[in-house]
């Protein structure tokens, strides 16, 4: 029974970690390469999800509800570069901060304008509902293995896509120096462009997923974008392995935390109390871990500018 | 010779595979100005930032006025009486010439806790200042913002900062670069006479000033001092000829 | 010999002194017509809501005035803000937690006291209060303790670490007070009756509008004086170059963390009078939402200018009242607005009405 739940929560940990690491990747790109720190990319996550869900309500198709997703997330992450980050990488941090929060406000107001403020509708496909079980009679929803196993994919992918292609070494090169890359030859805006799409299509994809589970509403991006913060400053600004860790122990301490923090508290205390103490803390856990790190290691645990 | 107030001993930095500074002493005495040259990548950045602070040594100590000063803070550093110029301006390009050179009287006067009392009429930080700024025949320019003074008159400016700490030890980085010949004369004039009150480690790559003010040199090639001695002895030292004046125009 | 060239330095030192003067005066004639211009558009812009609340009130439009108050305590709320960001450099993405935090020592001092109840008995007894004067003491206090505690582990890190640090940190009291089920959770608490003060009816709106009045007053003349001190002056060196600072001797370090202090201090005190003027207190006000539109407000009017945060805060209650009254959107067009203020007009609403701020 508590192996059953721990398999459970643990695997439901991992899901949330690579949900966040598809966030986090597209976060600590965009600032590794182009310094930018980007708070609209939750906006990214949103515009995924409520193009799945459109595309996915009028087609009936999931998986081309899925594509429309990812390419509406990754064109407007291209026009938006384009229209307004790209005037944003030579300034101070604040006005990349006010700048990108204005465009949160335009796209929350916006998409509210157009679809309205209740949620959308969006299920998994058929194929995928149902349940498989694990070892130790865990059952467990199909759509959460598919889930972890998308995630996994697209990590490999994306280490593959970095550490492999001549985009991935003009990216590593962008990182290490902007001015050589831009010697070097290289068509340097159309690659911010490109990253930077890239990013976005990753949260889209993110977003819709993810709204498979819970729900298609405005606003959906701002906690996981927060969360994904947390991610990468644990992780180490700029690391691509620093988000995978950090997203996966984010998202392991973060279920756990809100599962075992209630049951431990009853121990002593009578339950209604404990449960009130367990989740408050629970809900803080995370940002303990950060701050712990970051006692011993304030610039992350990978830190790619030392 | 005098007791040495700056004293590097046995200082060792190793970044990677490269040995930045290897096994490094030197000392600078009383009334002296004492040259460290090198060729680009001899490690002389890496050097400075162990002496000033924001670096620290992997091995060795250093001494200022006796103390060990090796694991302190820049400011620690900064209040016993090391004063310091930059290579690149380091200045705040806004605010006044005063505004700068006022920061190090308030820090040797007390802790900067003092929340009440305006600073553009306290004449306990403002007098020194003048002070300092006069030492570099800069008071005109008291009230000028940063951003209008010349390269070479930022330069001074620099080393007026530096003088405001009642330094006991002066740490200047390349204070000629980018002066022109007049600028240069000028500069190596004024620290001339300001040897005699505070003993000065040069880092300089323009050898006509070096070879003028410089009591003694030392030259730094790989992270290793290799020569030391007067001018004269240096521009002998065959060692030197090879390894630095052979590979550099200066 | 060096004795011998100092004492020919100083003997010649009054009469740099009297130069000095002279310079001053005539660098301050250079800027004469600038403070005239910049002098008219502060005093007006003060003058202003000082003035029509007050008529507001004797023509009976009560509604008026308590808008007035909103203005009056987030600007106070930006003033704090500014303090760190503007004057410090310290781009806090997290202030709402100190707004927050005051709004809930008010809400919960004000919830036991109406209730007879202890805040807590054990080691010793702490009753709830409902007097003001005990709450704006204990909200200053505690979001000066809890800036502390957030400041001395944020202040280690600089740049984008520093703004997600804030950021996340506040974020962690927002899910706490949404959690914690004792205050109300996330239906927010409150505040029956308006806390007390001994001389005034604090609740008469035109009172506590005046109340909010002095106390923006004094957290604007306390930032104005700060900056001119010792203090002000390395905070000011802390921002434009914090080596140059280290280097004449002052560590960076404490002076942010001071300047952090006090700007959550002026926030808080604002974030309790809010939670008077509206009777109520909920995690909304500790949200991130809140903390980025505080930065939005201290950037309309103008960041690192002293009625910067008024401004703003004019402004941007303005945009709510005029734009929400015609349109449920009007937040898209805040934002349109801001990233044309951002990209386009970087000194904000006061360095185009008033002119540039000088740094000296």
């Amino acid at each position: 029974m508590s192996v059953t739940l721990l398999i459970e929560q643990l695997l439901n940990g991992v899901q949330l970690g690579t949900m966040l690491f598809l966030m986090a990747s597209g976060l600590t790109l965009v600032f590794g390469v182009m310094g930018l720190i980007n708070l609209a990319h939750g906006s990214f996550y949103m515009v995924g999800a409520y193009a799945t869900a459109t595309v996915t309500a009028s087609t009936g198709s999931f998986l081309l509800g899925l594509g429309a997703g990812i390419a509406a997330a990754a064109l407007v992450g291209a026009l938006v570069e384009l229209l307004v980050i790209r005037r944003l990488y030579h300034r101070p941090h604040l006005d990349q901060v006010l700048a990108t929060f204005a465009l949160i406000l335009i796209f929350s107001e916006g998409t509210r304008w157009i679809f309205g403020s209740s949620p959308l509708w969006l299920s998994p496909p058929s194929w995928l509902t149902g349940f498989v079980t694990l070892p130790g009679d865990t059952r467990y929803p199909i759509y959460r293995l598919v889930l972890i196993g998308m995630g996994i994919a697209i990590s490999i992918a994306l280490y593959l896509l970095i550490s492999r292609t001549r985009l991935g070494m003009r990216i590593r090169a962008g990182e290490s120096d902007r001015e050589m890359i831009g010697a070097l030859g290289v068509n340097i805006s159309k690659l911010y462009t490109l990253v930077f799409a890239l990013g976005a299509g990753l949260a889209g994809l993110a977003g819709a997923l993810v709204g498979a589970l819970q729900s298609v509403q405005v606003g959906m991006g701002e906690p996981v974008l927060i969360l994904a913060f947390v991610v990468i400053v644990i992780g180490g600004i700029g690391s691509i392995k620093g988000a995978l860790l950090g997203a996966l122990l984010v998202g392991i301490v973060d279920t756990l935390g809100r599962v075992y923090l209630p049951i431990f508290f009853q121990a002593f205390m009578p339950p209604s109390e404990a449960t009130g103490v367990g989740s408050a803390l629970a809900a803080m856990l995370i940002y303990i871990l950060m701050a712990v790190i970051l006692a011993f290691k304030p610039k992350g645990l990978f830190s790619a500018h030392d | 010779m005098s007791e040495s107030v700056l004293s590097l001993q046995n200082l060792h930095k190793r970044f990677g595979a490269l040995q930045a500074t290897n096994d490094v002493s030197l000392d600078l005495h009383q009334g002296e100005i004492h040259a460290l040259i090198g060729p680009n990548g001899a490690g002389k950045s890496t050097l400075i930032g162990q002496i000033a602070g924001n670096i620290r040594p992997d091995e060795g100590s250093v001494y200022l006025v006796g103390r060990e000063i090796t694991s302190m803070s820049i400011a620690q550093r900064a209040r016993l009486g090391l004063g310091r110029s930059f290579q690149v301006s380091s200045l705040a390009e806004p605010l006044s010439v005063m505004r700068n050179v006022m920061m190090g009287v308030q820090a040797l006067q007390s802790h900067s806790f003092r929340f009440w009392k305006p600073v553009a009429s306290d004449q306990q930080l403002l007098t020194p200042a003048y002070e300092a700024l006069e030492r570099m025949q800069l008071s005109h320019r008291a009230w000028t913002p940063v951003f209008e003074l010349s390269h070479g008159e930022r330069r001074q400016v620099e080393v007026a900062c530096a003088l405001a700490l009642k330094p006991r030890a002066l740490l200047l980085d390349e204070p000629m670069a980018g002066l022109g010949p007049e600028g240069s004369a000028k500069l190596t004039e004024l620290l001339e006479a300001l040897k005699l009150e505070v003993p000065i480690l040069l880092i300089e790559h323009d050898m006509e000033a070096v070879f003028r003010l410089a009591d003694r040199i030392s030259v730094l090639v790989s992270g290793s001092v290799i020569a030391h001695g007067d001018s004269h002895a240096i521009k002998q030292d065959p060692r030197v000829r090879e390894a630095y004046l052979g590979d550099s125009d200066a | 010999m060096t004795n011998n060239t100092s004492t020919s330095n100083s003997s010649s030192l009054a009469n740099r002194a009297s130069q000095r003067t002279t310079t001053d005066a005539a660098l301050a004639s250079k800027a004469n017509s600038h403070f005239d211009r910049k002098g008219l558009v502060q005093l007006t812009l003060l003058g202003l809501l000082l003035l029509l609340p007050v008529a507001a009130y004797f023509l009976g439009h009560i509604y008026y005035v308590n808008l007035a108050s909103r203005i009056t305590i987030i600007a106070m709320a930006a003033v704090g803000l500014n303090l760190a960001i503007g004057y410090g450099g310290m781009v806090s993405f997290g202030h709402a937690v100190y707004f927050g935090l005051g709004g809930y020592v008010a809400g919960i001092s004000a919830f036991h006291a109406f209730d007879l109840t202890p805040f807590m008995s054990w080691p010793f007894t702490v009753p709830g209060s409902d007097s003001m004067l005990v709450v704006w003491l204990v909200a200053v206090l505690l979001c000066a303790l809890l800036a502390l505690a957030i400041g001395a582990i944020s202040l280690r890190t600089t740049g984008v670490y520093f703004i997600m640090i804030t950021l996340a940190f506040a974020q962690m009291i927002y899910y706490f007070a949404n959690s914690w089920p004792t205050y109300g959770g996330q239906d927010g608490l409150p505040i029956y009756i308006r806390n007390t003060l001994p001389l005034a009816d604090s609740s008469n709106a035109l009172t506590y509008f005046l109340i909010c009045f002095t106390g923006l007053v004094l957290a604007m003349a306390i930032t104005s004086r700060l900056m001119k001190s010792r203090f002000g002056a390395a905070l000011t060196m802390a921002r434009l170059n914090d080596v140059r600072l280290a280097t004449a001797g002052i560590n960076p370090y404490p002076i942010r963390l001071v300047s952090f202090v006090i700007s959550a201090a002026i926030t808080g005190l604002a974030g309790a009078l809010y939670a008077d003027l509206n009777g109520f207190v909920s995690p909304a006000m500790l949200s991130w939402h809140f903390s980025g539109e505080l930065m939005v407000i201290v950037i309309l009017g103008g960041v690192g200018r002293l009625y910067g945060p008024l401004a703003g805060a004019v402004l941007f209650v303005m945009m709510e009242t005029l734009l929400g009254g015609i349109t449920e959107y009007w937040q898209l067009f805040l934002g349109l607005v801001l990233l044309g203020v951002v990209l386009f007009a970087k000194h904000g609403v006061l360095g185009w009405l008033a002119g540039r701020e000088r740094n000296e």
